[in-house]
């Protein structure tokens, strides 16, 4: 990212620090979201647990993160580009934190859901999934290689995953309509939807972020946003 | 959002260019020191200039009110205008000049005279009082602009010498309010200082900052982020950029900017 070095190298040291706590924490929730995943797919609870006790590597990251960022800010009074790369370390790995915190959610849900028959449309959820998988892999490549042009194609990429929330809402309130042995399973299931759409979100937060560090403007136009599910109704057929 | 930027962005000036530099090249003898420099100094606003040492900052400045001119083999090029007005023409009278552009340097340099005197030397010198108590009154009000009245009211006689090196630079500052400047230079006004002084130098300038228009040069980057609006970074003689000082220290334009101010050359 930085074309030269620091006067100072233990200022460098810092800086460097941050990025691999960075590439830590984001290979660490990339690999608890595909272990979920597959969990849910799999309905395998042992590594649904697996997941769920791993979240809290991924919060002592996030302090480690945040504890150097506030010591380097102190310390070494960063300007232009360092000061931005610098915040947007702290607020990555705060989103980072959010997606582990997700990923978790989901491990839970999926360990009750293992309990009853398995229903078709989860097959639609674990295609979102990798949707969203793919973005993060991509949004956290660009963020270590400092890929801005990547980060506003995953920006833009969000949209579909909004759409594919909204008619997995769509069908999933179908399916409860149509037997109310559905409901707990399908509420199960459309909260893990939310999740991964709000990781999407998140996603989208980081390549923000990215694009800010690296360009030093804000993406300032509106996020292209998909059919929201906000304002759907589904009525059963009178 | 708006709320947001209004928070962020500290009260503009009036947006009126004060001072005009246009194509300014100085020499010293053979060597150039500064390269056609166009900077515009806005009216109440404080303009920090910042660069490596020997990078023409001070040589900038100095040329705002000719103090180059007591440099014998000193040549200055272009122009360089106070409300359109060059001061470099023929009919300016330098010392009247250094009146309306005040100036603080580095190093605090009251006269060895009293606290008083050193306040109401300017004024009598340019004929600004008629009477006594009208000469007491304007340094009453030079000391008090200056934030230093409530220290030294008492001890009025007492020789400015003895004052602490911060005490010595606001009562500078006090002396050159005192003959009604509009424009105040400043050289490295605390770099003497200790960081108390420092942080009442640095208030004291934001206070000023309502009345009069001044440019400040400085070795500390966070000196120049926390006083100033706008900020100009010069290197090896040439005005490299210059914009608002937010902007110079959270996205600079130019790599050599960016390069100084994050401290990887200098």
């Amino acid at each position: 990212m930085e074309s030269e070095e620091h006067i100072v190298t233990a200022f460098d040291d810092e800086l460097e620090k941050l990025t691999t706590l960075i590439s830590q924490m984001s290979g660490l929730a990339e690999a608890q979201f595909a272990a979920v995943m597959k969990a849910v797919e799999s309905r395998n609870d042992e590594l649904a647990e697996q997941v769920r006790d791993g979240d809290k590597e991924i919060d002592d990251l996030e302090d480690q993160i945040e504890a150097l960022a506030v010591k380097t800010i102190a310390l070494r009074q960063p300007m232009a580009n360092d000061l931005r790369s610098i915040v947007a370390s702290m607020k990555t790995a705060a989103d980072i934190e959010r997606i582990g915190d997700y990923a978790k959610n989901i491990a839970k849900r999926t360990i009750v859901l293992n309990q009853v028959p398995r229903l078709p449309v989860t097959r639609s959820v674990m295609r979102m999934g990798q949707s969203v998988a793919e973005m993060m892999k991509d949004v956290f490549d660009a963020y270590l290689q400092g890929d801005a042009e990547k980060a506003i194609e995953v920006w833009e990429a969000d949209e579909d995953v909004d759409n594919h929330y909204t008619s997995l809402f769509r069908e999933l309130l179908t399916y409860m309509m149509e037997d109310p042995r559905h409901i707990s399973p399908c509420t199960h299931l459309l909260f893990i939807a939310k999740n991964i759409e709000r990781m999407g979100d998140l996603c989208t937060n980081v390549a923000e972020t990215l694009y800010y560090r690296e360009k030093g403007v804000r993406l300032s136009q509106t996020r292209p946003k998909g059919n929201s599910a906000n304002q759907m109704l589904v009525e059963p057929d009178a | 959002m708006a709320a947001v930027e209004q928070v962020v962005q500290s009260e503009p000036g009036t947006g009126r260019v004060k001072m005009r530099g246009d194509n300014v090249r100085v020499y010293y003898g053979e060597k150039q020191a500064l390269f056609d420099v166009n900077l515009d100094i806005y009216e109440r606003e404080v303009t920090a200039l910042i660069g490596p040492s020997g990078c023409g900052k001070s040589t900038f400045l100095r040329c705002l009110n000719r103090m180059n001119d007591v440099v014998e083999i000193c040549r200055v090029e272009g122009s360089i205008t106070m409300d359109g007005q060059d001061i470099y023409a023929k009919d300016v009278d330098p010392v009247h000049l250094r009146a309306q552009v005040g100036m603080v340097f580095q190093k605090p340099n009251p006269f060895p005279k009293s606290i008083y005197d050193n306040v109401a030397y300017g004024p009598r010198i340019h004929g600004l009082v008629s009477s006594k108590s009208q000469l007491d009154d304007l340094v009453e009000e030079s000391l008090r602009k200056a934030s230093i009245w409530e220290e030294v009211k008492d001890r009025l006689d007492a020789p400015g010498t003895g004052l602490s090196g911060g005490q010595q630079q606001r009562l500078c500052i006090a002396r050159a309010i005192a003959v009604k400047p509009e424009v105040i230079l400043m050289d490295e006004p605390c770099s003497a200082l200790d960081p108390i002084a420092t942080a009442k130098i640095e208030d004291l300038i934001h206070e000023l900052r309502e009345n009069y228009t001044i440019v400040i040069v400085t070795h500390s980057m966070q000196q120049a982020a926390r006083v100033s609006q706008k900020t100009a970074f010069f290197h090896l003689g040439n005005l490299v950029e210059v914009g608002d000082t937010e902007k110079i220290f959270t996205n600079p334009e130019d790599e050599r900017t960016q390069g100084y101010i994050t401290g990887r050359f200098g």
